[in-house]
C-alpha cells in the first residue's frame, strides 16, 4: 500500500503548482462561511431568495445576467420561489418579441422561458452609460474571478477613502481588494438601501453576503446536485475499491501472498 | 505470438476464427504473459487507456451539444452547464479529465525513466508513446480553446504565434494556421474539427503502442528479461486485470473529487470572461501540464530558439534511448542514475513552477538554470553515466535466489518501496 501513498504524494506534489498560482494572486480577502462549500454544501433559500432581492433592486440597473431564466427561480437547488411567484416575477419585465404576423416587433411581459432581461441593450451602449466601464454580466461572474466569492464579497465591502497620496479621476473609487484597487462602480451596497421582504435587517454585510450567494448559484445552478451525486458517486467508488482489493488478494494468493 | 496455438471448441468458432481470428487475439490477450513483480507504476497504462476513452465518450456528447462559433461558443457552453440534462457532469468530467490525462501520462513517462523502459528491445513502443504525448498536447490545447474564454483566446494567440518565429514564412505559416489575420471564427472552426480528429489518431497509436509492447512483453522492476512463459509470469487474466482494476478504482477516486467537489480549480478564471480580442489578461498562462515547456520557451530570449528549445524538449526524448548508453534497465541497480532521476523530476517540478511565475527577476533565474540542466541531464549526464556508473550486479531472474544480494524478488520489491 506504500505505493498508494507515493501515488497520492505525487498527485499533490504535480497540483501544487497549480494551486500556489492561484494563492499568489489573492491578498487577504474577507472571509464569511459560506453554506455552500464543503462535501454536503448546500444553498441557505432565505439568503438566495434575499440576494436575488439585492441583485434585481441594485445591481440589475447595470449589471445583465444574461445566461439565467425566470424558470431557474423556481427550479430545484436555486432560490426555490414558488412557479407563481415566480410567473409574477417575470411578468414584472418587458421582452421584446417579433416579429409578429404583420412583421411588427412588439413588447410583452415575460414569461418563465426568457433569459434575464438585460438592463442595456448592447455592451457600447452600457459603456456609454457607465462612464466607459462596461458593467460585466453576472451569470458566470462567480466562477470568473480568482478567489471566487470571497473576491466579489470584499470588493462589495472593500470600498475606502484612498490613501494620502493617491488621487482619483472623476467617477473612479477606491477599493482595497479590486485589482489595481481602482473601481469605476461606486460603493453599491449602503446599510438598510433596502428592506427585504422577509424582514432580515439589511446591513451592509448581510446584503454582500446574500448577493454573493445568489452569483454563485446564478453561475452554478446544479451545485447542489453536483455535491450530492458526488458524495454518493464517491461512496460507491469506495465500496467498490475495497470490494476489488479483497477479490485481488484472493486471486494473487493463488501464486504467492503478497501482491 | 503466445506459445501455444489457440484453436476454438465449437465448429462455428473455429471456421469464424479460420476467417478472421477475433478468438485468438481474445486468446492472446488473456493469456499474455506478464512479469508478475510489476509494481504499481505499471497500472497507468490501463489508466491511460480509460482516460482516453474517457475524453472520447464524453467529448462525443459535448460535441452534440456545443456550437463552434465565435459568437457562440461561450453561450454555448454555458447552455451545457444550465440546461442539458447532466450537461455540467459531461463538461466537468471532460474538463478535468484532460488534467487526470497529464497526471497519468507523466507517471507513466517517468515510471519509464526509473525502470529504463524505453531501452532495447522497447525503442518503438517508446517513441510511438512520445508521438502519443505530442498528440496529447495539441489536442488539450486545442481543447482548452473551445470555450472561447480570454484564456482560450490568448493562449490561442500566443501559441500560434510561436510560428511567426520561423525565419522567412512565419508570418504566412501563422496566417494560415489562423484562416486570417488574427484568431477570430476561422480559427476556432479548424481547432474544433482537429480536437475532434486527434483522439482518434492516438487511439489508433494506443493501438500501435500496445502491439509493441507485446512483441518483447513488458519490462519489470527488476528490469532484466523474463522468460515467457514461466513461473516468472502470470496470465495477464486475471492477474493483471484485477490489480489494473484496483490502481483504476483509486485513481477514479481522485478524479471524483476533482469533477464533483472543485471542478474549476486546475482552470483559470479568466476562461469564464469571454473572449474578448480587446481586452489582454494580465498573465497569460496555459493550463498546468504544460508549465514546464512554457518555462522553456520563456527561458530563451530569443523568440526562435525559444521555440526550437521548448521543441527539442520533447523531440530530446525521442532519443532517449541511445542517449542513454547503460545497459542496465533498472535504477534499483543504478546507484548513481537514481540520484540524477529524483534531481530530473525535481528539475521538471521546478521548471513547471516557475513556468506559472511571471519570466522576471529571480524566476527568470531559477528557469533559465533548470533548463540548461534539463538538457544537461539528457544529453552529458545520461551518456557518460553508462560508462561511468558501477551498477549493482543484477538477480539471474525474477523470482530464483541470486549470489549476488538479492535474494528473493520480494526483497527487490521492499527496497523499492523504500524509495
Amino acid at each position: 500500500m506504500k505505493h498508494t501513498f507515493k501515488i497520492t504524494y505525487l498527485i499533490i506534489f504535480l497540483l501544487a503548482g497549480t494551486l500556489q498560482v492561484n494563492a499568489a494572486e489573492k491578498i487577504d480577502l474577507l472571509k464569511t462561511d459560506w453554506t455552500f462549500k464543503g462535501l454536503f454544501g448546500k444553498f441557505d433559500r432565505g439568503s438566495l431568495q434575499r440576494g436575488y432581492q439585492v441583485y434585481t433592486e441594485v445591481c440589475s440597473s447595470c449589471h445583465s445576467m444574461k445566461y439565467v431564466s425566470y424558470r431557474n427561480l423556481f427550479e430545484p437547488g436555486g432560490p426555490e420561489f414558488t412557479e407563481d411567484q415566480t410567473k409574477a416575477i417575470a411578468a414584472s419585465f418587458e421582452v421584446t418579441d417579433g416579429p409578429n404576423s404583420d412583421g411588427e416587433m412588439f413588447v410583452r411581459p415575460a414569461k418563465l422561458s426568457d433569459k434575464f432581461v438585460m438592463p442595456f441593450a448592447n455592451v457600447k451602449a452600457a459603456q456609454a452609460a457607465n462612464g466607459g466601464a462596461y458593467p460585466p454580466d453576472m451569470s458566470v461572474l462567480a466562477k470568473a474571478r480568482s478567489g471566487g466569492v470571497d473576491y466579489i464579497y470584499s470588493v462589495l465591502l472593500g470600498y475606502e477613502d484612498p490613501p494620502s497620496g493617491v488621487t482619483l479621476d472623476d467617477g473612479v473609487y477606491y477599493n482595497k481588494y479590486m485589482y489595481g484597487n481602482n473601481i469605476k462602480m461606486s460603493e453599491p451596497l449602503t446599510d438598510g438601501l433596502i428592506e427585504y421582504v422577509d424582514g432580515t435587517t439589511a446591513s451592509k454585510e448581510q446584503m454582500a453576503k446574500d448577493v454573493t450567494t445568489f452569483l454563485m448559484w446564478a453561475a452554478e445552478p446544479h451545485l447542489e446536485s453536483r455535491h450530492k451525486m458526488g458524495f454518493k458517486a464517491i461512496l460507491y467508488l469506495i465500496i467498490l475499491t475495497i470490494l476489488v482489493y479483497f477479490s485481488m488478494k484472493r486471486i494473487w494468493s493463488r501464486i504467492e501472498s503478497e501482491v | 505470438m503466445s506459445d501455444h496455438e489457440y484453436v476454438p471448441q465449437s465448429k462455428f468458432g473455429k471456421w469464424f476464427n479460420d476467417r478472421l481470428p477475433l478468438l485468438s487475439l481474445a486468446s492472446h490477450l488473456t493469456d499474455y504473459p506478464t512479469p508478475k513483480n510489476l509494481n504499481y507504476w505499471w497500472t497507468f497504462g490501463g489508466i491511460l487507456t480509460f482516460c482516453l476513452i474517457t475524453q472520447i465518450v464524453t467529448g462525443l456528447t459535448l460535441a452534440m451539444h456545443y456550437i463552434a462559433h465565435a459568437d457562440l461558443a461561450f453561450e454555448s457552453v454555458e447552455h451545457i452547464m444550465r440546461d442539458v440534462n447532466y450537461g455540467w457532469l459531461i463538461r466537468y468530467i471532460h474538463a478535468n479529465g484532460a488534467s487526470m490525462f497529464f497526471l497519468a501520462v507523466y507517471i507513466h513517462i517517468f515510471r519509464s525513466l526509473f525502470y529504463g523502459s524505453y531501452k532495447s528491445p522497447r525503442e518503438i513502443i517508446w517513441i510511438i508513446g512520445i508521438i502519443i504525448y505530442l498528440l496529447m498536447m495539441a489536442a488539450a490545447f486545442m481543447g482548452y480553446v473551445l470555450p472561447w474564454g480570454q484564456m482560450s483566446f490568448w493562449g490561442a494567440t500566443v501559441i500560434t504565434n510561436l510560428f511567426s518565429a520561423i525565419p522567412l514564412v512565419g508570418e504566412g505559416v501563422v496566417n494560415w494556421l489562423w484562416g486570417g489575420y488574427s484568431v477570430d471564427n476561422p480559427t476556432l472552426t479548424r481547432f474544433f474539427t482537429l480536437h475532434y480528429l486527434i483522439p482518434f489518431l492516438i487511439l489508433g497509436l494506443v493501438v500501435l503502442h500496445i502491439w509493441a509492447l507485446h512483441i518483447p512483453g513488458n519490462n519489470n522492476p527488476v528490469g532484466i528479461d523474463v522468460k515467457k512463459p514461466s513461473k516468472d509470469t502470470v496470465p495477464f487474466h486475471p492477474y493483471i486485470v484485477i490489480k489494473d482494476a484496483f490502481a483504476l478504482l483509486m485513481f477514479m477516486i481522485v478524479f471524483a473529487f476533482f469533477v464533483f467537489y472543485s471542478p474549476n480549480i486546475l482552470g483559470h478564471a479568466d476562461n469564464y470572461i469571454e473572449a474578448n480580442p480587446m481586452v489582454t489578461p494580465a498573465h497569460i498562462v496555459p493550463e498546468w501540464y504544460l508549465l514546464p515547456f512554457y518555462a522553456i520557451l520563456r527561458s530563451v530570449p530569443d523568440k526562435l530558439l525559444g521555440v526550437v528549445a521548448m521543441l527539442s524538449a520533447i523531440l530530446i526524448l525521442a532519443a532517449l534511448p541511445w542517449l542513454d548508453t547503460s545497459k542496465i534497465r533498472s535504477a534499483v541497480f543504478r546507484p548513481l542514475y537514481k540520484q540524477f532521476y529524483w534531481i530530473l523530476l525535481v528539475d521538471v517540478l521546478v521548471l513547471g513552477y516557475v513556468g506559472a511565475m511571471p519570466a522576471e527577476g529571480l524566476y527568470l533565474l531559477i528557469a533559465r538554470v533548470a533548463t540548461a540542466y534539463y538538457f544537461i541531464h539528457f544529453l552529458i549526464i545520461l551518456p557518460v553515466l553508462g560508462y561511468k556508473e558501477k551498477t549493482i550486479p543484477l538477480p539471474l531472474s525474477i523470482t530464483e535466489p541470486v549470489l549476488g544480494g538479492f535474494p528473493m524478488a520480494s526483497a527487490v520489491k521492499k527496497k523499492e518501496n523504500l524509495n
